[in-house]
């Protein structure tokens, strides 16, 4: 399959720079039949700010230990799906969700589900690091801390093992006291994503999470997603193709429809299926049209 | 945003110069404009002149700083010192800072942090913004009018330093709202996600990250507007400030007062005849070093603030 | 690592993802103290009008249109002729504004377009401390200076406290103001609009005068508006400077009351001083007065403002 022309196409000096198919997991079976339980149930979850319908009718399954990527262009409401899985939404006033998200069987968005409880167990990674003015150590072990996960002695440990998850234990183990800001981009969101995985989450969630950064440390979050998603559940949002290619096991497809009367775009998916069908033979002629860099 | 102009202007009116008559007009008027700015200047030259021709010799020559400060006020101008008006202003300092600050900045934090934007709390919003418009005088009536003519006045003992130093916090807390919103506006919203995404409550968000990072801006703004409120004469009036009486020590919250801006504002009214001038102006002088100075405080506060946030 | 680890798959149950703890309550009680708080503004709103109504409706209906009319207002003598403090705050006020105004406009024009950095340094310390001077300072400085070497010397033969000089004073005290205003709405200009100027080659005064200070000139207003409203509620430099004299003024030259020193001139055991009944209720309706003006004028400056912002 050749490189789409047009987008942000970050090729790493690796072999596998190429690959229009994911790698396969070490020492497992292919992706698609890993484990094969659901995590998220989504069924015809429609997101609207005010009256202004923003994504509809959204219809998917996340498995668990899988990398899913949701693809489009801007402004498809990829992100906006993304945060209806942690209740990340509640932060906007006029921002409300229809349709159903069973996480484990459990609509998130029923009467009485704590945000903080989901939060918890649903992680994320924003698109610009955006790690706490407090010491390396302090910015992991902020989850844990308010949540009062840890008991006496037991909060070294788990901002070391969130560290060397995040890979980047080995660069910071003698500074744990320097402030978080002084990282190097690609270094502080390394440590935005010990941050999530510090409270022992179920899930991850990453908002375009290399979009800000070189191709170098994209690299390195790549490589650090295939490896951790043996114990998370992984949904990233991401604008470049190759990646989604790269990374995950399955895609979602999102676009934008024009409705007439009200002259606005309102987000919806196309198609979702495994990667490399997705990539090889969609069924879709838009997501066909999207892949081999037609539009987009 | 001048230095693109300004070379421009510099190299039109060279031409200009060069070419035909000089540019007579937009000399003159940048000279107008100048002269404004000095007039200002020149005002408060004067100004500082005036207050310190005869108080600065007297307070550090025949009467002496101490003696001055260490007086209370009384009949004969020689023994008249400003004691009673620094207690009472100091003393309604920390009234107006344990009562204004805290409601002022929680307020603040209710508006910014967990309101949505409905019209009851664009209402509020407005009605904070007109009551800092309103005159200092209007807030010394409903002193009047709660504290010291109502029920409450039993609470507070009518017209003591308690009655006043509520006022004055009454008066203040409008503002001190407006300048906390604005600094906890500043925050970044990345600085929120991040707390919420990893799993924090709102007051969580707003305790570890939000008022941390906006507290040098709230600190800033609440001792502005100290120095604002202990500068207010009239309220006072309103409230039955003393110029001089018995008593007036420190702790003494429920009984007679007065302040140092209406100390000078009863000395005004004495006769120079009988040598009053220099005490007027000793007690401007200490007014002033006690007010330039809390806001010069506030104003270094902010510019390093603001520097370390570059 | 931790005792917590994510529940198998089918585990995560309703009951747990509704968990609430002392966390969510502590949240919950901070939400609820911190609205306490703000509806605290609006209690303290209320109680300024109510206990301004309340006074003065009580003096209303005690006085007629014919006392309101009288020459002079002096409570302790039994005269409400309100005429008198209205007249006077009319006259200082316009002194004032004729000073702050275009000097303040003045002084925001030269800072914002004109000015270099070293000015800037200079000028910026000198206007905030100016701002900062208490009132009643600024009352003796109009009467000791401002009297004596100005007015005096221009109109001999007027009382040395009068109209003018209080006028000149609260002038002088509000100049920081419109400085301020005037400079924010000169500086939210768009540096295009000064580009394109200079662009076709307009001489620098072509620019400020045509394009900049007709851009911002909601923001102007709004800060002349606001001077105004200052001006009105001054109280400190009237009563130092202003002389107390009860009868309506003729001329700005006349000593005068103002509403202010008209409400603070009846207290504190002078010979003018009343205690209680309808002397003691006409200053909360000299209170009402100024409560409601300068509430219009701000109300109104306000929507300039916001129309500024809009724009940009």
């Amino acid at each position: 399959m050749s490189s789409p022309s047009g987008t942000s196409a970050t090729e790493r000096d690796t072999t596998s720079s190429d690959r229009a198919v994911p790698r396969p997991e070490v020492g497992a079976a292919p992706a698609s039949n890993a484990d094969g339980t659901t995590v998220f149930d989504v069924d015809g979850l429609s997101v609207y700010y005010g009256d202004f319908r923003a994504v509809r009718d959204v219809t998917i399954d996340v498995r668990q230990h899988e990398v899913t990527a949701f693809i489009g262009p801007s402004g498809c409401g990829k992100t906006t799906v993304l945060r209806c899985f942690n209740r990340m939404n509640d932060l906007i006033d006029i921002a409300r969700v229809e349709g159903r998200l069973a996480y484990h069987g459990v609509d998130l968005y029923e009467r009485g589900i704590n945000p903080v409880e989901v939060r918890r167990r649903v992680g994320i990674v924003f698109q610009k690091p955006n790690p706490f003015p407090k010491s390396i150590y302090d910015n992991v072990a902020y989850g844990p801390r308010i949540a009062g996960l840890a008991k006496k002695g037991n909060l070294d440990e788990m901002v070391e093992h969130s560290l060397r998850q995040a890979a980047l234990w080995d660069e910071v183990k003698d500074r744990l006291k320097a402030s978080g800001l002084g990282l190097s981009g690609g270094q502080q969101q390394r440590l935005c994503i010990a941050r999530a995985l510090a409270t022992n989450p179920d899930v991850i969630l990453m908002d375009e999470p290399c979009s800000a950064l070189d191709p170098i440390a994209t690299g390195r979050i790549e490589d650090l997603m295939e490896e951790i998603k043996q114990e998370y559940t992984i949904i990233i949002v991401t604008h470049n193709m190759q990646q989604a290619a790269r990374v995950s096991d399955r895609c979602a497809f999102f676009t934008t429809e024009v409705n007439e009367q009200s002259d606005t775009r309102t987000g919806v998916l196309v198609e979702y299926d495994q990667t490399e069908i997705m990539f090889s033979n969609p069924s879709d002629e838009r997501t066909e049209n999207y892949v081999t860099g037609r539009f987009g | 945003m001048t230095a693109i102009p300004a070379q421009i202007t510099a190299d039109v009116v060279a031409a200009k110069l060069k070419g035909e008559r000089a540019d007579i007009a937009g000399v003159a008027f940048r000279f107008l404009l100048f002269a404004c700015l000095g007039i200002v200047l020149a005002a408060l030259i004067a100004l500082i002149a005036t207050v310190s021709g005869e108080g600065i010799p007297y307070l550090f020559g025949e009467r002496g700083l101490a003696d001055f400060l260490n007086r209370p006020g009384f009949s004969e101008p020689e023994f008249a010192g400003v004691y009673q008006a620094l207690v009472g202003t100091v003393s309604m300092a920390v009234i107006i800072a344990v009562v204004a600050f805290p409601l002022g900045v929680a307020a603040a934090l209710y508006l910014e942090e967990y309101a949505s934007d409905t019209f009851i709390t664009r209402t509020v919003s407005v009605i904070i913004r007109n009551l800092a418009g309103v005159p200092a005088v209007v807030y010394g009536l409903l002193g009047a009018g709660i504290f010291v003519n109502s029920r409450l006045g039993g609470a507070t003992g009518g017209e003591t330093l308690l009655s006043a130093g509520l006022t004055l916090a009454v008066l203040v807390l409008p503002i001190v709202v407006i300048t906390s919103a604005e600094a906890l506006r500043a925050v970044p919203a990345s600085l929120r996600e991040g707390g919420f995404g990893a799993g924090a409550t709102r007051w969580e968000v707003v305790r570890t990250l939000v008022l941390p990072n906006a507290f040098p801006g709230i600190l800033t703004g609440t001792i502005l507007s100290l120095a604002r409120a202990l500068g207010e004469a009239a309220p006072l009036i309103l409230l039955g400030a003393k110029t001089s009486f018995g008593g007036g020590d420190w702790g003494d919250i429920r009984g007679n007062f007065t302040a140092l801006p209406n100390l000078i504002n009863g000395w005004a009214k004495l006769p120079e005849s009988q040598g009053w001038e220099p005490n007027k102006q000793a007690a401007i002088l200490v007014t002033l070093v006690v007010i330039l100075g809390i806001n010069a405080v506030g104003i270094i506060l902010r510019n390093r603030f603001e520097k370390k946030s570059r | 690592m931790t005792a917590l680890t994510p529940d198998p798959p089918g585990g995560v149950t309703l009951a747990e993802l509704s968990r609430r703890d002392g966390r969510t309550a502590t949240d919950a009680v901070m939400h609820r103290s911190l609205g306490a708080a703000a509806g605290l503004s609006i209690l303290i709103s209320l109680l300024i009008i109510g206990v301004l109504l309340g006074d003065a409706l009580s003096f209303a209906s005690k006085t007629t249109l014919r006392e309101l009319g009288a020459n002079s207002w002096s409570p302790a003598r039994g005269n409400y002729g309100v005429m008198s403090p209205l007249l006077g705050t009319l006259w200082v006020t316009l002194v004032a504004t004729a000073i702050a105004g275009p000097i303040g406009l003045g002084a925001a024009i030269y800072l914002s377009e004109y000015a270099s950095g070293r000015v800037r340094k200079v000028v910026k310390p000198v206007i905030e401390v100016l701002a900062s001077i208490p009132s009643v300072v600024v009352g003796y400085f109009a009467f000791r200076f401002i009297a004596p070497e100005i007015t005096q010397r221009i109109f001999s033969g007027s009382p040395t406290a009068n109209l003018l000089v209080a006028g000149l004073g609260v002038g002088l005290l509000t100049i920081p103001l419109m400085t301020s205003v005037s400079e924010d709405a000169l500086r939210a200009v768009p540096s295009s609009l000064r580009e394109a100027s200079y662009g076709i080659g307009a001489k620098k005064i072509t620019t400020v005068v045509r394009i900049v200070v007709p851009a911002a000139v909601s923001g102007l207003v709004a800060g002349v508006i606001l001077t105004i409203s200052r001006a009105i509620g001054e109280t400190m430099v009237v009563l130092l400077a202003g002389g107390l004299r009860p009868s309506v003024p003729g001329s700005p030259l006349d000593s005068g009351l103002t509403i202010t020193s008209a409400m603070t001139s009846v207290v504190g055991g002078g010979s003018d001083s009343v205690q209680g009944g309808k002397g003691y209720e006409s200053i909360f309706f000299l209170g009402l007065l100024l409560f409601l003006i300068t509430l219009a004028l701000n109300l109104f400056a306000n929507r300039f403002v916001r129309r500024v912002r809009q724009t940009y």
